[in-house]
């Protein structure tokens, strides 16, 4: 029954909207599970990939790494990443820190810092490689029927195409989620996060730095080739100033909180800045419909694992599907999908109230606070056993891991 | 419609009235089936993982039953059928209900799938001389009138080289409390009147009726719930609900 569409009808057992970093790694992860995957995305595919489009780079953990490795993405990343073998938290200019070292955990390193676009182009050539995922870009779902054995969407050119379940990947604004009509909760931490790329003149030797600062944390991250990331957080009404001040100026603020440590730096490329706010979808899952990634649950930058978090739920969902597959199921039956919210509902949460947490702790200066957490820090430094907690949560290695994220097969 | 055929039946009337009454709630998952919902995929597997080294096939592939042929007796809505026509097989559905019938082939076409449903008992099918490769007995020889007679039924539908696997309910006590008393008056998962106790099979007792029938008994799985989890699994606890393999020599 197909209603207003031309042409012939587009047929799938997945369609996922949004084909970005989440949508476009779990349409990886379902073709290579057997399944067969339309992915509709917005965004011509040429635009993604130009740095101008996407300026950020993404704290890879090393679960997450494992996930990219195991879908056959990481190898064209490798080379243009950087690993983080150390990381080191200050409170402002406190002499308390805390220290990570990878030799703590025994592993290569913590995760790696790769840069969006070289991930969409680490995507865009994998899709090509697999025969039973179809990438139709840029095209916009007009419509969407979610019946009760499949999904029908027609596409703003009038194309059809039916699957039996529908994934909303388009990140915070999910279409796909509004017209589900599932709630969110949401609320702003009137903060933005200003984020550019600088070179510095010496080497940042692998060191990853997230220092507290009164307006909210201020993240170093290292890039190859003697870059790195800056993820600035700053309050609300500040950042509009500092996005138009002038190269000069700009630089000028970015040096006052960055320090002289790694000599003479140039920011790089175009700056841009985001709204922080946190935001958690009632439910992940529908009749015929799941959420992944930011669609779902969207968190402060503070900990760099809203990334992180998206690609856990792609490796859960690749393995709930593609067992469900391998058992005949139907993909998009309510027990399938039950079983995926399940496994990741108290994951989200927790890792959703710990960042939340962190973020409140340390964007603030009250005196108290202050010392409480600096305390904190020096305290847990001492403690090899909660350090360990820490550094494993971060590397995204506590929990109940996906086959995926074990560094197994799918 | 029932068939005219007035000849010794397997199926009592009573049980093909209660289990029609439920029909319609067949395929929802938080309904008044969610045990079968929990318990498919666990079954599922170990129909797979027996029948595609007996065959032959890559259970990881994509259509590892493919050419297979396939019954399900009992089919009910269709539980079974839909993912072994996704597996590939062949699959034919009888069960004695007809409205069970009508759902299921109502549910496999919203589904795009091709199964052969038919109201009809298998002493019947067996007039008619067609036999199959697999032979599915899931969770209905609990519920038969004569359980000789089905087994035998079922067994002449098996292909000389063919596989049987049968799911059911043991006669032991914790069997009663917990299948019983304990998923129809306490839990509620079923409604009251489900099953009859004394009507559960021991496993020896199916193997004894299965090998007079010229089938043998080549593994037998127990199926257990974890309560914390909200999940079924495979175990050597056989004592409540149990799965059974077994193979037709050539």
């Amino acid at each position: 029954m197909v209603r207003s569409g031309s042409g012939p009808e587009i047929q799938a057992d997945v369609l996922i909207a949004g084909g970005g970093l989440v949508g476009g790694t779990l349409a990886c992860g379902l073709a290579m599970g057997g399944l067969s995957v339309i992915v509709v995305d917005a965004q011509d595919p040429a635009d993604g990939l130009d740095a101008a489009f996407d300026g950020r780079a993404s704290a890879i953990a090393l679960s997450s790494q494992r996930v990219l490795e195991g879908l056959g993405l990481w190898s064209s990343m490798e080379k243009a990443s950087a690993a983080i073998k150390e990381i080191r938290v200050t409170d402002g200019d406190s002499l308390f820190f805390l220290h990570y070292d990878r030799r703590d955990v025994g592993a290569e390193a913590f995760g790696y810092m790769v840069e969006n676009r070289v991930i969409r182009t680490a995507l865009a050539s994998r899709f090509t490689d697999l025969d039973n995922l179809t990438l139709l870009a840029p095209a916009r779902i007009d419509a969407l029927e979610r019946n009760p054995g499949d999904v029908r969407a027609t596409l703003a050119d009038g194309r059809t195409i039916k699957a039996r379940l529908v994934i909303g990947a388009e990140g915070r604004k999910s279409p796909t989620r509004e017209q589900a009509g599932i709630s969110i909760t949401n609320w702003s931490y009137r903060q933005a996060g200003i984020v550019c790329t600088v070179a510095h003149e010496f080497s940042h030797d692998n060191v990853a730095h997230e220092r507290f600062l009164p307006a909210g944390p201020f993240a170093i991250l290292p890039l190859p080739d003697n870059r790195s990331s800056i993820v600035w957080t700053e309050r609300e009404e500040l950042a509009p100033e500092l996005m138009a001040l002038d190269d000069d100026a700009f630089l000028a603020e970015l040096e006052e909180r960055f320090g002289d440590f790694l000599g003479r730096l140039e920011v790089v490329g175009p700056r841009w800045a985001y709204p922080l706010s946190l935001q958690f979808a009632e439910r992940a899952v529908d009749h015929r419909l799941v959420l992944a990634g930011d669609a779902s649950h969207a968190m402060h930058p503070i900990a760099g694992q809203g990334l992180n978090m998206g690609l856990r739920d792609v490796a859960v969902l690749a393995e709930v599907l593609t067992d469900a597959r391998r058992l005949g199921l139907d993909p998009g039956a309510g027990t399938v999908l039950e079983s995926y919210e399940r496994w990741r509902r108290f994951d989200n949460t927790l890792m959703l109230a710990m960042t939340d947490l962190l973020s409140r702790l340390f964007s603030n200066d009250v005196i108290p606070v202050r010392l409480a957490r600096d305390l904190g820090l020096a305290a847990v430094n001492r403690m090899p056993p909660l350090k360990k907690v820490f550094m494993e949560h971060a590397m995204g290695l506590a929990g109940d891991l996906p086959r995926l994220m074990r560094g197994e097969r799918l | 419609m029932m068939e005219t055929d007035s000849n010794s039946s397997t199926a009592s009337p009573e049980e093909v009235a209660r289990f029609t009454a439920m029909a319609e709630t067949w395929w929802d998952a938080n309904g008044k089936f969610r045990p079968l919902h929990q318990i498919n995929p666990v079954r599922i597997a170990y129909i797979r993982d027996f029948v595609c080294p007996h065959f032959n096939r890559d259970p990881m592939g994509t259509e590892p039953f493919k050419g297979l042929e396939l019954i399900d007796i009992g089919c009910g809505g269709g539980l079974l059928c839909e993912p072994m026509a996704r597996l590939g097989a062949n699959v034919s559905g009888i069960d004695a209900g007809d409205k069970n019938i009508a759902i299921a082939s109502l549910h496999a076409g919203q589904g795009d799938l091709d199964i052969n449903y038919r109201q009809q008992l298998p002493e019947d099918l067996v007039k008619t001389g067609k036999t199959f490769d697999v032979v599915l007995n899931m969770e209905v020889i609990e519920h038969v009138a004569d359980v000789d007679a089905f087994l035998a039924a079922s067994a002449a539908l098996v292909k000389p080289g063919g596989v049987m696997v049968l799911s059911t309910l043991n006669r032991t006590l914790k069997a009663f409390a917990l299948a019983k008393v304990g998923a129809e008056y306490i839990m509620r998962w079923l409604p009251t009147g489900t099953h009859d106790w004394r009507k559960f099979v021991k496993p020896s007792e199916l193997a004894r009726g299965l090998r007079t029938n010229g089938v043998e008994v080549s593994d037998i799985k127990g199926m257990v719930y974890h309560p914390l989890q909200d999940t079924w699994a495979l175990s050597n606890d056989l004592d409540v609900n149990y799965l059974v393999s077994a193979v037709k020599p050539l």
